[in-house]
């Protein structure tokens, strides 16, 4: 029988854009393997896309020289993930809200207002280099004895 | 040689001028600059102000890189008196929009027929 324990990894890649497409593949797959929806997929994958954009563009200033960390545990109901750049990190309190007044015009800040939405949590270390987010699947995985108990 | 990517498709129906994304992810940096290129070429190339609908009707997953395009696209097109529509959206990609609330920002359609009846409304 496959385990379906949680399983963590880790990997450390360059401050290239397309950087981001081998780990969203690594990841997505995991989430499709533990039977997560279509639109918890979706969710993980753009808030992967934002945070990892906001890491090599904001934290490593795109120098190529500086490497992302992504820590990733994929559960039967719960996926969490850390990035870590290597920038001096920034206050999320400071992050004006790109909804109000001429924000809304404005071509950037939406990274991690999206975040915030499509992920449960969003939490910022002290430095604010590191970004730890985790969702839990919308239809959890329920044992039979379980399933039995809901009905 | 490899293909030009992201592709967008360009037709002509009435007033207006309709770009439609030909790809389903829109997502690396230099495909949404090649992008910004190609639909600002479209909106320079026409005499007068452009009615140009956005077509997403392929579009499956954006980041917000894109939104920050479509906000670039819309000033340029009214800064030549132009209007813009989007259409086609599908309905996890408008939740963006409306987490957003670019909703509020951008006149969003349900096919390229009625943002092309609109379009004609105004003229």
């Amino acid at each position: 029988m496959t385990s379906k324990a949680p399983n963590s990894y880790s990997m450390v890649v360059e401050s290239r854009p397309s950087a981001i497409v081998g780990v969203c593949e690594k990841i997505l797959s995991k989430l499709e393997g533990n039977s997560f929806s279509k639109d918890d997929i979706f969710a993980v994958h753009l808030a992967l896309e934002e945070a990892f954009l906001n890491a090599i563009q904001h934290g490593n200033k795109m120098n190529p020289a500086k490497k992302v960390k992504i820590d990733y545990s994929v559960g039967l109901d719960r996926i969490e993930i850390s990035m870590t750049d290597e920038g001096n990190g920034f206050d999320p309190e400071s992050v004006a809200d790109p909804r109000s007044g001429e924000n809304l015009y404005k071509p950037e800040g939406r990274g991690l207002l999206l975040m915030n939405s499509y992920m449960d949590v969003v939490q910022f270390n002290e430095r604010g280099n590191s970004v730890y987010m985790s969702r839990c699947k919308e239809k959890p995985y329920l044992t039979e004895s379980q399933s039995q108990t809901q009905v | 040689m490899a293909a030009i990517k992201p592709r967008i498709g360009v037709e002509y129906a009435g007033n207006a001028t309709i770009v439609t994304f030909t790809d389903e992810k829109i997502l690396e940096e230099k495909d949404i600059k090649a992008l910004q290129e190609s639909i600002m070429y479209v909106i320079e190339s026409a005499s007068g102000g452009i009615n140009l609908i956005l077509d997403f009707g392929n579009v499956r997953f954006l980041s917000s890189a894109v939104l920050g395009l479509l906000i670039r696209v819309s000033k340029r097109i009214y800064e030549h008196d132009g209007k813009l529509r989007l259409c086609n959206i599908n309905p996890k990609i408008y939740e963006i929009f409306k987490i957003t609330r670019l909703t509020k920002t951008f006149d969003i359609y349900k096919d390229v027929e009625s943002a092309a009846k609109d379009l004609s409304k105004s003229n």
